[in-house]
C-alpha cells in the first residue's frame, strides 16, 4: 500500500484539534504517541463489551476476556518475531521490563565484581537499575563510548566486553536519534559470553523488528510510542531465561500453589504477570498492533526516513550555523529524532516561543543525563516525528524558528 | 491564551542578558545546589551571612530566562536584608506564584514594594514555568538553612 501521512494523520482524533484557531503540530512522539480511533475504539468496545477478569473466571464472558488478552499477547509475539507466545511478558512499560531483567536475572546471578556493559547513550530506565545492582550486588559497570557525530563508537568493544555478564543498550537513542547496529552488538556480546538486553523502546515504534534475526536474549519497549495506550509494557526473552529467572512481583495470577511454608511459580507467562494487569490497555496495545501491521512498519520507517532527511537539509539550509543538531547526519542510521540547539536560546525558551505555533517539543534532558553532559548541554530541544507527522510539520518547525532567537539575544 | 509579552518582560530579559550577582563566594559563605529535574536546570547559590544580615549574595549555574532572571532578580533583593525579611519575601514571592507554605496560615507581610521582581507576575499564566522561577528561591532556603 502506498503511505500517505495526510491520509493517517486523519486517523488521530486528537490532531484533528486546533488550538486558538490554528492546527495542533505534534513532534513530541518519542515521548508518547498520539492514539488512532482504531484503538480508541477497541479498548471502549472492549469496556463496553466483552470487559471481565482474565484467568481466573469460569463464565462466558470471562473466558472471552481472557481471549482478548492473550490474543493481544499473540499479536507481540508476532510483531517482534519471537519465537514463542509465552516468551511475552506485560509488564507497566519498558522501565519495569528493564528492572525486571535487572533485578531477576541480575539479582540472582551476578555477584561483587561481575561486569555489566552500557552505552553512553542510554536512557536513565537502562542505567539506573543498574546502578541499583551496582549499589546492591557490587557489579561494576563499564560504558561503551560515542563517536564524534553520535553513533557508538565500537573499536574496543570486544575489550570492553571481555568477561562481561550482561551487555544492555538502546536499539535507538531517545535523543540523538542514532540506530545501532543491533544485530552486531548481540553477536559481540554472545561472543564474550555475555547476554544481550535490548532496549527498543524507541526502535520498536518506528521500525521492523526481529529478534530472532538479531539473536538477542531479551527485549523491552513501550505500547503508549506506538500507538497505544499508556501503562503497558513488554518484556521479550529467551524461554530457558526466563524459565530459569525468579519471580519479579509476587502476588495473584503468578502462582502455581502458595502454603503457608512457601509458594510454586506459575508458568511462563503469568510467572511475571503479578496481580490484575491493566486489562484494557492491553486491549488497546493490540488494536495499535494491529493498525501498525495494516500501514505496514516498512512503509513507517521509509516515511521517518524520508521526513528526517527533509528535516535536517531544510533546518540546515535556513538556519546554517545558527542550529546544532545533535547525532548522525546520515538517514541510514537515524530515527527522526531531532535534538538541537538554536542559536543561544535556551530549550525551555525555545518550546515556549514555538508553542505560541502549536508547535509540541520537548525541552529538558531526556531522561539521559550522561549523555547530556558528553553534549557539554544541561538540556536540548527535540523534535520528534512519527507516521502521522507530514513535510508541513517540518515546514511548521523550520518556519517557527525564524526569529525565536530575536528575543532572547543575549 | 497569554501572549509571549506576559512572560518575557523587558526587565526579564534584562536581568536575564546582564544577569546581577553571578560568581561564587568561598567558604565560610554557605552554599546550595539547587535542581529542576525535569529540565536539567541547575544553580547554585552562595551567602555570607554576619549579624543575620545576608552581606553578600552571588549566583552561579545554568538555566532558561525565567529561572535565571528571577535568580538574578532575587540576589538583588536580598543582598543587605536580615534573615526574617528574606523569609518572608521568599514567602511572599513564592504566594505570587501560587505556591502556599502548607501548615501556615499567618498573614503574608506585603507592606514592602517587590520592585523588579512583579515583573515574573506573568508566570503564573504559565504554570510549566512556575518551576523555572522558583527554583533559585527554593535554593536560597537551602543556603539560609546550611547558613
Amino acid at each position: 500500500m502506498s503511505f500517505d501521512a495526510a491520509l493517517v494523520k486523519k486517523d488521530f482524533p486528537l490532531l484533528q484539534r486546533r488550538i486558538n484557531d490554528k492546527p495542533l503540530v505534534y513532534l513530541d512522539s518519542a515521548n508518547t504517541s498520539q492514539k488512532p480511533q482504531q484503538v480508541i475504539d477497541a479498548m471502549s468496545q472492549f469496556m463496553e463489551t466483552t470487559y471481565a477478569p482474565i484467568n481466573r473466571s469460569a463464565y462466558q464472558l470471562a473466558a472471552e476476556s481472557t481471549d482478548a488478552y492473550e490474543n493481544a499477547r499473540s499479536l507481540c509475539r508476532t510483531f517482534i518475531n519471537a519465537p514463542r507466545t509465552n516468551e511475552i511478558i506485560f509488564t507497566k512499560n519498558a522501565t519495569e521490563a528493564l528492572n525486571l531483567v535487572a533485578h531477576s536475572w541480575g539479582g540472582a546471578n551476578l555477584q561483587a565484581g561481575d561486569i555489566v556493559v552500557l552505552t553512553q547513550m542510554e536512557h536513565h530506565a537502562n542505567i539506573v537499575p543498574w546502578h541499583m545492582l551496582v549499589q546492591s550486588h557490587g557489579i561494576q559497570l563499564r560504558w561503551v563510548p560515542l563517536t564524534a557525530d553520535g553513533q557508538l563508537d565500537l573499536t574496543n568493544l570486544d575489550e570492553l566486553l571481555k568477561g562481561a555478564k550482561i551487555f544492555s543498550f538502546t536499539a535507538m537513542s531517545n535523543v540523538l536519534g542514532t540506530l545501532t547496529p543491533v544485530k552486531q552488538l548481540c553477536a559481540a556480546a554472545h561472543a564474550a559470553g555475555a547476554l544481550a538486553i535490548v532496549d527498543g523502546c524507541q526502535y520498536v515504534p518506528h521500525n521492523v523488528t526481529d529478534v530472532t534475526e538479531w539473536d538477542a536474549d531479551f527485549l523491552a519497549f513501550s505500547s503508549h510510542k506506538m500507538c497505544g495506550p499508556s501503562g503497558i509494557g513488554v518484556l521479550w526473552g529467551r524461554e530457558e531465561l526466563l524459565n530459569a529467572m525468579p519471580p519479579f512481583l509476587g502476588g495473584g495470577n503468578m502462582i502455581a500453589d502458595v502454603r503457608l511454608d512457601g509458594f510454586t511459580c506459575a508458568e511462563l507467562p503469568a510467572k511475571f504477570e503479578a496481580g490484575t494487569p491493566p486489562i484494557t490497555d492491553v486491549i488497546g496495545f493490540g488494536a495499535a498492533i494491529t493498525y501498525l501491521n495494516a500501514i505496514g512498519m516498512n512503509n513507517v520507517r521509509q516515511h521517518e526516513k524520508e521526513t528526517v532527511t527533509y528535516a535536517l537539509s531544510a533546518l540546515h539550509e535556513r538556519y546554517g550555523n545558527d542550529i546544532t543538531i545533535h547525532g548522525p547526519t546520515d538517514p541510514e542510521v537515524r530515527g527522526a529524532t531531532l535534538s538541537f540547539k538554536f542559536k543561544d536560546v535556551h530549550p525551555h525558551d525555545l518550546s515556549q516561543v514555538l508553542d505560541q505555533s502549536n508547535i509540541c517539543v520537548r525541552a529538558g534532558h531526556h531522561c539521559a543525563k550522561p549523555l547530556m553532559r558528553l553534549l557539554g548541554a544541561n538540556a536540548t530541544a527535540r523534535a520528534s516525528f512519527y507516521l502521522y507527522n507530514s513535510l508541513d510539520d517540518v515546514d511548521a518547525l523550520v518556519n517557527a524558528l525564524e526569529g525565536a532567537g530575536d528575543l532572547f539575544s543575549l | 491564551m497569554p501572549g509571549l509579552e506576559d512572560l518575557y518582560r523587558e526587565i526579564i530579559l534584562d536581568h536575564y542578558r546582564t544577569p546581577r550577582n553571578r560568581g561564587e563566594l568561598a567558604p565560610p559563605a554557605a552554599k546550595a545546589e539547587g535542581h529542576n529535574p525535569l529540565c536539567g536546570d541547575e544553580i547554585q547559590v552562595y551567602i555570607d551571612v554576619a549579624d543575620g544580615i545576608v552581606r553578600d549574595i552571588k549566583i552561579s549555574g545554568q538555566g532558561c530566562s525565567i529561572s535565571q532572571s528571577s535568580a538574578s532578580m532575587m540576589s538583588a533583593a536580598v543582598k543587605g536584608k536580615s534573615i526574617d525579611d528574606i523569609r518572608n519575601l521568599v514567602r511572599r514571592f513564592k504566594h505570587m506564584m501560587s505556591i502556599e507554605e502548607e501548615g501556615n496560615d499567618s498573614p503574608i507581610d506585603e507592606s514592602q514594594s517587590l520592585g523588579d521582581l512583579e515583573a515574573l507576575k506573568g508566570v503564573v499564566k504559565f504554570p510549566v514555568r512556575i518551576k523555572c522561577a522558583v527554583l533559585s528561591w527554593n535554593t536560597l532556603l537551602d543556603a539560609l538553612n546550611n547558613a
